[in-house]
């Protein structure tokens, strides 16, 4: 990056300064935007508990619908207690909470990684010129 | 997991595959259910008995179907079709099954019942076979499932004959 039009790398900073506050911590029950609750960021360890917390409510719902549906004789029952499991299961793991970001990435400073030179693509037609030679 | 959007999708892939799981285990559940129907058929008159101008019997009946059919029914059964059908031998065919009447129980309190009818369908043969013919009268029955499988079954009852000569 040996361009040095001012303009364009103090945008780039100023834009990198902004996405950094995305990655501090934030307490429990801050207050929420609801546009947040659909497109913030999710760490790995969040998205292993979301599918952990999908995978174990249905399963459990599913088999306390099915025993008492049998045991009362009512299919409605069934289908009545896994419908509630269903909408239970998908408010506590589809929304963007913020407990699935208690492990946040921290990606690097690009004033940081403009310190360290990038790595050059390969060019193979120069490499084929000096084996001949 | 990593947007709102995936995650509302695998949650309703897995919620609709565990409800097809549950759905066959409440169908497989239906054959620990052993069912003891009992059923009777009395003819109380024969209303007419001739031979069509094309050349086929037609017989009418006044029919008296009583049955119990409580045990046929489980949490997993949306209603019982049950239907009386005449059957007999000719010449022609080994088997002649004619459907006299049919009904739909809705429910297990519907299903202990006794009805005194004409015959729903015309009884026609196909053929001037019937004077002086043997035949059954057997209840035939489905079970319609909520989910799953449908079973059916049927009780002959049997020693019933037509009369000799036209009425």
């Amino acid at each position: 990056m040996t361009r040095s039009d001012s303009t364009t790398s103090s945008s780039i900073i100023k834009a990198a300064g902004s996405l950094r506050l995305h990655y501090l911590p934030k307490p429990f029950f801050s207050r929420q935007k609801s546009s947040e609750l659909v497109a913030s960021p999710m760490d790995w360890q969040g998205q292993k508990l979301a599918e952990h917390l999908m995978q174990l409510p249905l399963v459990l719902f599913a088999v306390l619908a099915f025993i008492t549906g049998y045991v009362l004789g009512s299919f409605q029952t069934m289908l009545l207690i896994y419908a509630a499991g269903v909408i239970l299961t998908s408010l506590i793991m589809v929304p963007n909470w913020p407990f699935f970001n208690r492990h946040p990435l921290n990606w690097l400073d690009s004033s940081e990684a403009e310190k360290y030179p990038k790595p050059q693509p390969a060019n193979l037609g120069m490499k084929k010129k000096t084996s001949k030679k | 997991m990593h947007s709102f959007g995936y995650r509302a999708n695998a949650l309703l892939t897995f919620g609709v595959t565990i409800l097809a799981l549950m759905c066959a285990m409440a169908s497989f559940s239906d054959n620990f259910n052993s069912p003891s129907p009992t059923a009777e058929v009395q003819v109380l008159n024969i209303n007419w008995f001739q031979k069509k101008p094309d050349g086929d019997d037609e017989v009418s009946f006044t029919l008296n179907i009583t049955a119990n059919l409580e045990t046929l029914f489980t949490w997993n059964t949306k209603q019982v079709f049950v239907f009386l059908a005449a059957e007999y031998e000719t010449p022609k065919n080994a088997l002649n099954q004619v459907s006299l009447w049919d009904g739909i129980i809705p429910t297990k309190e519907h299903s202990k019942f006794w009805i005194h009818t004409t015959n729903k369908y015309r009884f026609i043969d196909q053929g001037s076979n019937l004077r002086g013919k043997d035949f059954n009268l057997t209840l035939h029955w489905h079970v319609m499932p909520k989910t799953g499988k449908m079973f059916a079954d049927k009780i002959a009852m049997t020693g019933f004959r037509l009369p000799e000569t036209y009425r």
